[in-house]
This record gives structure tokens, sequence and C-alpha cells, in this order.
């Protein structure tokens, strides 16, 4: 049992690790936010369950620990990068479409 | 009234997950929760309707399981895009089209949105969502909307009407 | 020993977010970043809890966690506003 807790811990390092590494590589704050939103997001869930199976009293707090990191973690980084897009942070340059300009195009028209 | 149980119920049941099962607790905690939601139910917009439970449920059964199949598989695709030394990024913002209404199905759409393979929710109106999508496929907005939110719209559509 | 390699990869992660912390070129990689050193730390605050054997931290997770989403919120709305 203590060996599959701590496999599951060691892929929850893991992939803090590879959110960090996506963080420090990517391009923009776009492709950032991505590694390292969905990263973290499964790092916590899956080092959370490990710690729950060595301590299976301390279940309902991680319960809650892993909902709230969730939901809320897709959420600060989608407004994030919102704000970030809405300010004009550098795109990089090798992006295709971008249906995005003419949202912000029409609302700026509308504030003039 | 409807609006005073949800507030309720939605307050009681973190409680009963951080401070346990034991009976002064529970006692406590009814308590409590009953007096807040006493105070601030006026100010809510959530109503706590029969469906409500079913719908919880259903989310529970059919959407989380997707939903963390989904998460793993994404996982997978960002490590190798950042361990692979050439980094195949191919990224863009795209325009889906969404049937979903209302505020918490938006916000499950958003969220499983962000969570699955190579996309992020930026942004949205009406009936439209902007996403960024690491490696852009497909040609027109409805088979891109397809391919991006395509296995969640159909079970939250299902839940949050 | 198991610890220290669970350790090693979280510092890791820790590290190369602080990399970009240090180096991002607009205040939202360094908000960005920093969001993503905040959730790594409340996921270690958990590994302390399990290594004390202490229940406690986890009510320190829990507050952590709350904390750091409320930080990333304000800190966009507020970098949102200003240009």
């Amino acid at each position: 049992m203590i060996i599959v807790s701590y496999i599951l811990m060691l892929i929850g390092a893991f992939f803090y690790a590879i959110g960090g590494l996506g963080i420090y590589r990517m391009p923009d704050l776009f492709n950032r936010a991505q590694a390292g939103t969905k990263a973290t997001t499964l790092g916590t869930l899956s080092l959370l369950l490990g710690v729950g199976v060595q301590q299976p009293s301390w279940i309902p707090k991680l319960l809650l620990i892993a909902v709230f990191i969730a939901v809320t973690n897709p959420v600060g980084s989608s407004t994030l990068a919102r704000a970030g897009y809405h300010s004009g942070v550098p795109i990089y340059e090798g992006t295709q479409v971008d249906d995005l300009k003419e949202l912000y195009k029409k609302e700026d028209g509308l504030d003039e | 009234m409807s609006k005073f149980i949800g507030a309720s119920v939605i307050m009681f049941i973190p409680w009963v997950l951080l401070a346990g099962s034991d009976p002064s607790e529970l006692i406590l905690g009814a308590t409590v929760a009953m007096v807040i939601a006493g105070i601030i139910y006026r100010n809510l917009d959530y109503a706590f309707k029969s469906g409500s439970l079913a719908g919880a449920i259903k989310f529970l059964v059919v959407y989380v399981p997707v939903f963390l199949w989904e998460l793993v598989k994404a996982n997978i695709d960002v490590a190798f895009r950042v361990l692979n030394p050439r980094m195949p990024i191919n990224p863009g913002f795209v325009k889906i089209p969404t049937g979903i209404k209302g505020d918490y199905g938006r916000l499950a759409l958003a969220n499983s949105i962000t969570l699955t393979p190579g996309t992020l929710s930026v942004d949205g109106d009406e009936n439209h969502l902007y996403v960024h999508w690491i490696d852009v496929m497909g040609e027109s907005q409805k088979e891109r909307g397809e391919l991006v939110s395509g296995p969640f719209e159909d079970i939250l559509g299902g839940i949050f009407k | 020993m198991m610890n220290a390699f669970v350790f090693t990869l979280v510092g890791l992660g820790l590290f190369f977010s602080l990399l970009r912390l240090l180096t991002g070129p607009t205040p939202f990689d360094r908000v960005l970043s920093l969001d993503t050193m905040n959730i790594i730390i409340s996921g270690s605050i958990v590994l302390i809890a399990l290594i004390f054997n202490n229940a406690l931290y986890l009510d320190i997770a829990i507050v952590y966690a709350v904390l750091a989403f409320l930080e990333t919120i304000v800190f966009a709305r507020y970098l949102e506003g200003r240009s």
C-alpha cells in the first residue's frame, strides 16, 4: 500500500516539475498558462490521492482541497489570460488564427 | 425558501468535510449554517429546485470520470510538448459555438475546456466561447467546436440544460 | 528516501517557476508563475502534514489555497484596469 502511495506522490511531483518547466520554456503568456494550469492541477490531485492512501482518516479534508483547487485553478488562469489579452501582452509570432481580435475591436469601438 | 435550503446545504457540506461527523459538531454546523443562510439568502441567485439533486448525482457519476480521464490525457500531451526539445506548438485563438446557457453550466464548460488537451478558455459572449488552442486543427467554427468541446457539450447540456 | 525524490521534483518545479518570476517580461507572466508556485506550495504543505503526521497542516493548506486564488484574481483585475 505504501508503494502505491509513493508512486502516486512521485507522479504528482513529476507533473509539478513539468508545470514549472512549461512555465519556463513556453514562448508566450497563453501557452505558459496552458502548461502551468493543467500540470499543477493533475499534480495536486495525484499527490493528494497518494497522501490519502497513507492516511485514510484525512480523506474528507483532502477531498475539500482537491475540489477547491480543481475548480479555482482554471478560473484563475482564464481570468489572467483574459486580462493579459485585454492589455495587449505580446503574442507568440507563430500564432495561426486570432478570432478574439474582432471581439475586442467591437468593444473598443463602443467605448469611443 | 428554496434559496434558504440551498444556501444551508452548500455551507453545511464543507463543514462536515472539515470537522468530521461527531454529533456535537454536526449540530453546531447545522445551526451556524442555518443562521448565516437566514441572513444572506435574499442576496443569492441560486435556487434549490427538485431537479438539483438528480443533476448533482448525474454530474458526479457521468461527468467527473470523463473529466478525470480527459485531464490525464491533457497532462500526457503537455508533458510531451514541454519535454520535446523542438516544442511542437501551433497556437491560435479560435471561436467556438456553445449551446449551454446559465452561469454554472458555463463555468463547468469553461473549466473543462481549460483542463482538456491543449485548450484554455479565454473569454465568452452570448453564444460563443473564445479558446486559446495550442495546436489548431479544423477549418470551420463548427468543426473546431466539435473537436474542442464535443464530449462535454452533450454531458453538461443534459445536466444544466 | 522516497521523500527526498518527491521533494526534489517539487523543488525543480518551484525553481523553474521562480526563474520565470524573476525574468518574466510582463507583469502577467510574473503573476502566472506566482500562481503556479502557490499551487505547488499548497501541495507541499500537504506533504509536510504527511511527514510530520499532523493534520493541522491540512487546514493551513486549505487557507493557503483560498488566499492564492484571491491573490490571482485581484492581481489580474488590478493589472487589467491599470493599462
